[in-house]
């Protein structure tokens, strides 16, 4: 077997241009997105995923110049969520040059909107991002719009129906263990990954690279997210894969 | 002037494969169309796709380019990517989609339910990532990049090529496949070079300068 298992960072983005925050207060501009990106890149990250966080609909239609600058320019996997409501903004964003779209909310609201996405353009570049908090042992209800609407839709049911949905990859985000550092929510993890053949990426928690090499062996996970062990240059792309390659989980090393 | 075309028939991320060719040629005139006369006055021709063979194969169909492209496909260097490759073969298990014939072989599905890897997880369909590319027999798109060298693959169908001597690059997922295959002006790729970083764009810059 040499699939290898990815690191992914996350940036977001606020009216197409990259910002950092540190538990989403005092956004500041973090520079230039091909910059950003390309660094990542260089530093041998497996994908990028742009989480766009703008709040206003005029204000969104700026990320489209953006992801084209970047994808003009940084030869990897984009994958873009945030705001996701119609197939027509996942052509847009397809056109704009990324390669896969993070559909959250609007699964929850209208699950045909993934059927139909997948059906159009295929599972590949159809990602559906799940937000869970745990609600008892061994359960995690589905949340959404950022965390502040619970649906009581359980979160190995959800990931299940998805895949079922045509939806390629899930990507798990444990509300508990976001921000904290503390490490991923391991038992989530594992409980989604165990129950559907698509792959998930673990996001949510990571403080350390540890944390990183947990997801993988322990949670099952395909693929790691994470933002600011990165951003803050606690850490680069390139020292986690080193870190977690020694501990024989198989690697792209640039 | 090098006029590379990426041929555009409605399916499939057409434009990151034309910036990564313009990427690493510069000089040569790299086009995203659809028409007839650009097919045949292409120097290059690079075939893409994405998303589903029936529709892949309906839309290259109903676009009328089938028969400029198996024309260009006698004597122009032509590159498939992805469903771009395994339209090249004879039949796609997909929808039983009849394909192109470029190439004697068939499409099939992974078939790796209920497998699991060496570390205990399960094989999961699609593939999706990073995996090595055994270089398994010489060619000259394989210039200046290294034998085992990761690229990037998103598919849930492979080839299996007929002719073994068509198969020059190699991957294993549960089982070794057919990752890169070539005859005489023609080679094709499963894995996404434009999204493959350093070791995809070489492929492309090698394709570029192919004299086959």
């Amino acid at each position: 077997m040499t699939l290898a298992k990815r690191i992914i960072p996350c940036l977001d983005v606020n009216a197409g241009r990259v910002v950092k925050g540190v538990n989403f207060l005092e956004l500041r501009d973090a520079g230039d997105p091909v910059e950003i990106a390309r660094r990542y890149d260089q530093q041998g990250a497996d994908e990028i995923t742009f989480l766009d966080i703008t709040a206003s609909s005029d204000d969104r239609d700026l990320i489209l110049p953006m992801i084209e600058a970047v994808a003009s320019q940084v030869f990897i996997p984009l994958t873009v969520g945030g705001g996701v409501r119609a197939v027509a903004d996942v052509r847009r964003l397809l056109n704009a040059g990324a390669d896969k779209v993070g559909i959250n909310t609007s699964a929850v609201t209208n699950p045909q909107l993934v059927a139909d996405a997948a059906h159009k353009y295929g599972s590949q570049c159809i990602v559906v991002a799940i937000d869970a908090k745990a609600v008892a042992p061994g359960k995690w209800e589905v949340y959404t719009h950022g965390g502040r609407n619970a649906t009581g839709l359980d979160a190995v049911d959800w990931a299940q129906k998805m895949a079922k949905f045509g939806a390629g990859e899930i990507l798990l985000t444990s509300m508990d263990k976001d921000g904290t550092r503390s490490g991923f929510d391991l038992g989530l993890t594992r409980a989604v990954s165990d129950a559907i053949e698509i792959p998930v990426i673990a996001s949510g928690g990571v403080g350390g690279l540890q944390d990183l090499a947990d997801g993988i062996k322990l949670g099952g996970a395909d693929a790691v997210l994470a933002a600011s062990i990165f951003h803050f240059g606690q850490h680069t792309v390139q020292e986690a894969k080193q870190f977690m390659a020694a501990q024989h989980i198989p690697m792209r090393l640039a | 002037m090098n006029k590379i075309v990426v041929v555009d028939y409605g399916m499939g991320n057409v434009r990151s494969v034309a910036q990564a060719l313009r990427a690493v040629a510069p000089e040569a005139q790299v086009l995203i169309s659809g028409e007839i006369a650009d097919i045949r006055s292409a120097d290059r021709l690079v075939l893409p796709g994405q998303g589903a063979m029936p529709d892949c194969m309906g839309c290259l169909n109903a676009s009328g380019l089938k028969e400029a492209v198996l024309e260009a496909a006698r004597n122009k260097p032509m590159f498939g990517v992805c469903v771009g490759e395994q339209m090249l073969f004879d039949v796609s298990a997909e929808g039983d989609t009849p394909c192109l014939g470029l190439m004697p072989g068939k499409v099939v599905r992974f078939d790796l339910s209920g497998r699991f890897q060496e570390d205990g997880s399960r094989f999961k369909v699609p593939q999706m990532g990073w995996n090595r590319v055994s270089q398994s027999r010489e060619h000259a798109l394989w210039a200046d990049i290294p034998d085992q060298a990761y690229f990037y693959f998103v598919h849930s169908y492979y080839v299996q090529a007929a002719q073994s001597a068509h198969v020059v690059g190699t991957t294993d997922y549960g089982q070794v496949f057919a990752s890169a295959v070539a005859r005489d002006n023609i080679f094709a790729t499963q894995f996404h070079p434009e999204k493959s970083a350093g070791a995809g764009l070489q492929l492309y810059k090698n394709f570029v300068h192919w004299k086959p």
